[in-house]
């Protein structure tokens, strides 16, 4: 270790988070320009070209808002909940490589905050410790919408989460490595979602789940549950709440992408743009499920996570089990 | 050479410094916001939203059952998972052996999946 190393490292982290910041924004715009247009309409297109600088505009008026705490609520906790939500997905980000090394001053950098040899487990870890945010935030609101929206999500993201693990353990028992850098390497020849195509369908059905959004965003259902666990919230909370949902977005975007789509790996273009172009795929992808599917019924949404994602999770495991146990 | 190992603590410290500015980002958003906004008070808008109506009871209520069963079930089957993990990773090694051993854990798990789903304990309605 030596101060380039902590400079390198401190460009890199300032990088990632002028990247969220910047890129949530532009995926809101997205997310309402592409539904726009799904549903018959034009969407967002008075605020700079395009409408581009709508969601900017958004951001800065709700800076300006008032932030109403409710009377009766847990005030230590209910500023504690929106950051802890925002923190674990800039903190998820962090182990996520977004291109090949590149050299700077003589120096080569690898496009990543951390290569940990942990990182897939570091990525459950903390976006698990996001259900944290989410469920004290719908606590500590001490209203009923809001308690209702944070145990259905607790409920659901912990059901979906068993599936998401188990179907990450069958890519593992190929690459006998954690580090998502690691898993980016061995993708040279071919694409993880060829021999593991299932665990990628688990994994993203479960990551859907695990962001809350549609078919799968009952904690929020709006037309029962007003705005689930942040009906309370105003103001930048919310807005730190409307971060999170969309760093997560990325989160379970990039890790699919590293561990199943050969990351930044890609022809002709250099290996940042292929990410970028991946990832936007990725989320135009969950737009496009909204506007697509209907939301599910509370118990079909647990049925469906513990009696289909389960079992198929585990056999998936299984199969993959036996054939690298035969073939090595 | 100037990479750093990822086997070592050090690999760690860019995680540290993302942490310390992703808690520096979050406290300032909330702190600017807290005091640019502007502020007006009165009971019934600091009250409980209920869609207008004036609030009925505490909504620190009991809740359903259910949610803790899912809670429990899930602290099994997710240290289910995390035992898979070290497994998985050496299982290139172990082959056969790691095969039989881990069928016998997951198996023993999976009749207890059976066991709640005969019981109606994954029932939801």
């Amino acid at each position: 270790m030596d101060a380039a190393f902590l400079i390198e490292s401190a460009v890199k982290v300032l990088i990632v988070l002028g990247f969220v910041l910047l890129g949530v924004p532009l995926i809101v715009w997205m997310e309402r320009k592409v539904i726009g247009h799904m549903q018959d309409r034009i969407g967002p297109q008075r605020v700079g070209p395009f409408g581009l600088l709508q969601t900017i505009a958004d951001g800065i008026k709700l800076f300006f808002k008032e932030d109403l705490i409710p009377g009766q609520a847990d005030r230590v906790v209910f500023f504690l909940a929106p950051a802890l939500s925002v923190i674990t997905a800039f903190v998820a980000l962090s182990v996520v490589p977004f291109g090949d090394k590149v050299t700077v001053f003589g120096r080569d950098v690898p496009l990543h905050v951390a290569d940990v040899n942990v990182a897939i487990l570091w990525v459950l870890g903390t976006t698990s410790m996001g259900v944290y945010g989410i469920v004290l935030g719908g606590w500590a609101s001490n209203s009923k919408y809001p308690l209702l929206g944070g145990l259905r999500s607790s409920a659901q993201m912990i059901s979906y989460e068993l599936a998401q693990g188990i179907s990450l353990v069958s890519v593992i028992l190929m690459t006998g490595t954690l580090s998502l850098a690691g898993i980016v390497a061995q993708q040279e020849h071919m694409w993880f979602i060829v021999p593991q195509f299932f665990a990628f369908v688990i994994f993203l059905l479960c990551g859907i789940a695990e962001t809350n959004r549609a078919p799968f965003d009952l904690p929020e259902a709006e037309t029962e549950l007003v705005a689930g666990f942040h009906t309370e919230y105003s103001s930048m909370k919310f807005a730190l709440y409307f971060l999170a949902e969309y760093a997560n977005m990325m989160v379970v975007s990039a890790v699919a992408i590293s561990v199943f789509f050969g990351g930044w790996r890609g022809p002709f273009l250099p290996p940042v743009a292929w990410f970028l172009i991946k990832l936007s795929l990725f989320l135009f992808f969950f737009v496009w499920l909204r506007a697509t599917f209907p939301r599910l019924r509370y118990d079909q949404l647990m049925a469906f996570g513990w009696k289909v994602l389960l079992p198929a999770s585990l056999l998936n495991l299984a199969v993959t089990a036996i054939v690298v146990a035969l073939t090595g | 050479m100037n990479q750093v190992d990822p086997n070592s603590t050090t690999a760690f410290l860019p995680i540290l410094m993302m942490l310390i500015v992703a808690i520096g980002f979050a406290v300032f958003t909330l702190v600017a916001s807290h005091f640019l906004g502007t502020r007006v008070n009165d009971p019934a808008k600091l009250s409980p939203y209920e869609c207008g109506i004036t609030p009925t009871g505490s909504a620190r209520e009991r809740f359903h059952t259910r949610f803790y069963l899912v809670a429990m079930l899930f602290i099994v089957f997710d240290i289910e998972t995390v035992f898979l993990y070290p497994w998985a990773i050496v299982f290139k090694q172990l082959r056969i052996f790691g095969l039989i051993e881990m069928a016998v854990f997951v198996g023993i798990l999976l009749l207890g999946l059976v066991y709640v789903w005969g019981k109606g304990a994954l029932e939801w309605d």
